[in-house]
């Protein structure tokens, strides 16, 4: 079953193109993943799906309803939790849960108990009466998804909710997001950490308003990169990167600290071809070198810059 | 409904908790109201004497003695020669020097006309023609006297037949005190800028802070945020609108002469209007210092100076006075001034209560239609 079904959305801004034309699905009950660097049209897509912005043409259905149609039904199914901290930093925690359960019409019993549930998420129980501005990071971001699903959507959008947020609270807001998923809602997350996109069953990558990839995590490192990569730590890591520029056979390169990936466009190269070259050659102590799955990060900057050229 | 009733408990709770906002909302008006209720003193009570007597006789002191005893002249300085006048003009430290010149008792006793010249400093134009009045009247009084000493000594009867005297009875301000007629304005202006300020800010800071978007996209309609916003804001208005007019009654002793329940309606419809300006202060602006600077400078400054609130609209050039049709602050103030200190009504004062409702009502459509058109 489908919970998202988007068909040739796209959204044009005077002569700016924002979004191109993109087509996919989201399963009910799935983490979707929606990748893509900054300006690439991620954000101008959920407005459109939340039903905050229309489309130039196109439509999706969220939920079963149609945004171009139905976008009053489309917000009543769905939660959204936005880059920006969405909650009054100067109301209490239980006063920031009464304001939004009221907006949702949520009352009585109800509401007791989607209280009692948000606060259990939060960690904040027995705390309610704090300002929430005086709680850390992480508790707000985790108050902030459990007030944006107190109505209890079947779709939730996650725009970057975890941007500013340390580590060890990052890994517990996925947490939380898993727990949501296992009880059969939706969440569409948009996200800059490649880490936080292994979590997703499905992911799309989207660059300049266009769709690029889809996939699963194992899909994309498998499908988008036949060409077999090396990992080469060596004791002059720039130089390493200059020389092997030159060469026809090396297709991309790229930096990862005190090591470089690299991309060959010809099978026949071997690890002893390139020791040759850095060490025999130019004196360049190699300390490691090995061929390699790629990771997300390789197959997202491959992506990208084929589809820059 | 319920959803209203949730934006109000919020809003009002937001304002409880924001110290800040708490001062500028209530004592901003308390204090403006004190302090401008003070300032706003046009009266002369006091005019800054300096003489220079050089004739020095019986006549010359009786006539320095009649200014003194109007209570307005307070001599601070008697000047020796002309110089030292001039120093005193220039300096400020006077505001009118009266020279006697040398034979004015001689010229008195040869019922010739005697000149007294009074110099003034002019630079503020209508303090200094309050002193000429003033040294109009003794002088005249003065002259007058003489006349009747002159006829009483030639054994002439009926001295003072033939001669007009003008008997001024001065209504609503009897005491002529510019404060009267200043402080019901003052409580215009105040409840004018604290709904402005407070409706453009609380808007765009919700869009700042991020509040706004997540709004948006629940369910809620749009005329269920603006009521949500509208209404705790006049109920605020309210509280504001009490509070300067126990101010007024209670330390300035100025009481409502009129219908204070006609007043209070006005109130209703000047809060609306005012709110609609900030609402839509609040569609041109991105952030809280912009709402704030539109606010003030292209919004609250040119209508303070037009409303007539200090300035007469009647004395401006025509352009102006079209202008100020424009402005609600001018009709408030005329009723305020009506009910307050004529104790007029809605009988006299229903045209400018309709003109506020129109406007309030033209105001808030405009602006909740640009409000919604920029969400959606």
């Amino acid at each position: 079953m489908k919970a998202i079904e988007v068909n040739n959305l796209t959204k044009k801004f005077g002569d700016f193109t924002a979004v191109n034309n993109i087509n996919f699905d989201v399963k009910q009950g799935e983490i979707f993943g929606f990748l893509g660097a900054n300006g690439a049209g991620k954000s101008t897509t959920i407005r459109m799906l939340i039903g905050v912005l229309e489309p130039t043409s196109g439509d999706a259905m969220v939920g079963g309803y149609s945004i171009m149609n139905d976008s009053e039904m489309v917000k009543r199914h769905i939660g959204y939790m936005s880059q920006k901290f969405s909650l009054y930093n100067d109301l209490t925690v239980a006063e920031n849960i009464r304001f939004y359960a009221g907006v949702y019409g949520l009352d009585g019993k109800k509401y007791q108990e989607r209280k009692q549930w948000v606060l259990k998420v939060a960690n904040l129980e027995n705390m309610e009466n704090m300002l929430t501005s005086s709680l850390p990071g992480g508790i707000k971001q985790r108050l902030a998804l459990g007030t944006a699903v107190i109505h209890e959507p079947k779709i939730v959008f996650l725009d970057e909710p975890t941007s500013g947020v340390d580590p060890v609270s990052r890994r517990n807001f996925w947490d939380l997001i898993n727990d949501l998923s296992d009880a059969g809602t939706t969440v569409l997350v948009t996200t800059h950490y490649l880490d936080e996109a292994e979590f997703c069953n499905d992911i799309i990558l989207i660059n300049a308003g266009r769709l690029v990839a889809q996939g699963n995590a194992k899909a994309l490192k498998t499908n988008y990169i036949k060409n077999p990569i090396l990992e080469i730590e060596s004791d002059r890591v720039v130089d390493s990167l200059e020389i092997l520029e030159k060469e026809k056979w090396v297709g991309e390169t790229s930096i990862f600290g005190n090591y470089i990936h690299v991309i060959l466009n010809d099978d026949t190269i071997t690890e002893k071809n390139i020791t040759q070259l850095l060490y025999e050659q130019n004196g360049i102590k190699i300390k490691r070198i090995e061929r390699i799955i790629p990771t997300l990060e390789d197959v997202f900057i491959h992506l990208i810059e084929k589809d820059n050229k | 409904m319920k959803t209203i009733y949730h934006f109000i408990i919020k809003e009002l709770l937001q304002v409880k908790r924001d110290k800040k906002m708490l001062v500028i909302i209530f004592m901003a008006p308390i204090l403006q109201l004190i302090f401008l209720g003070y300032a706003a003193n046009m009266d002369v009570d006091i005019v800054h004497t300096t003489i220079l007597d050089q004739d020095k006789t019986e006549s010359s002191r009786n006539y320095i003695t009649s200014l003194l005893e109007t209570g307005y002249f307070q001599i601070d300085y008697y000047a020796k020669d002309y110089n030292e006048i001039t120093e005193l003009l220039n300096d400020g430290k006077t505001l009118v020097s009266i020279i006697i010149p040398k034979d004015f008792e001689k010229r008195i006793n040869r019922h010739q006309p005697a000149p007294v010249q009074a110099i003034f400093e002019g630079s503020d134009a209508s303090k200094a023609s309050i002193a000429l009045g003033y040294i109009q009247g003794v002088t005249t009084k003065f002259s007058q006297n003489l006349i009747l000493e002159t006829k009483d000594n030639l054994g002439m009867k009926s001295p003072i037949s033939g001669s007009i005297i003008p008997e001024p009875r001065v209504w609503y301000n009897p005491e002529m005190k510019s404060r009267i007629f200043m402080v019901p304005g003052i409580l215009g202006l105040v409840l004018m800028i604290s709904t402005i300020s407070l409706m453009s800010m609380a808007i765009v800071r919700e869009r700042e802070i991020g509040t706004m978007e997540q709004l948006i996209v629940t369910p809620v309609k749009t005329y269920q945020l603006l009521l949500g916003k509208l209404i705790p804001f006049t109920l605020i208005g309210f509280v504001i609108l009490v509070i300067v007019m126990v101010i007024m009654t209670q330390w300035f002793g100025i009481m409502v002469r009129g219908n204070k329940l006609f007043l209070v309606f006005a109130a209703f419809l000047f809060v609306l209007s005012n709110l609609g300006i900030g609402l839509f202060i609040s569609t041109i602006s991105k952030t809280q210092q912009q709402a704030m600077m539109a606010s003030v400078f292209a919004v609250m400054m040119p209508m303070i100076y037009l409303s007539g609130f200090a300035f007469p609209i009647e004395n401006m050039p025509q352009f102006f006075q079209y202008i100020t049709y424009a402005i609600p602050l001018r009709y408030f103030i005329t009723i305020l001034r009506g009910v307050v200190l004529k104790g007029m009504g809605i009988s006299s004062l229903w045209i400018e209560a309709l003109i506020l409702f129109g406007m309030g009502a033209l105001l808030l459509v405009i602006s909740s239609m640009r409000f919604s058109k920029k969400i959606e």
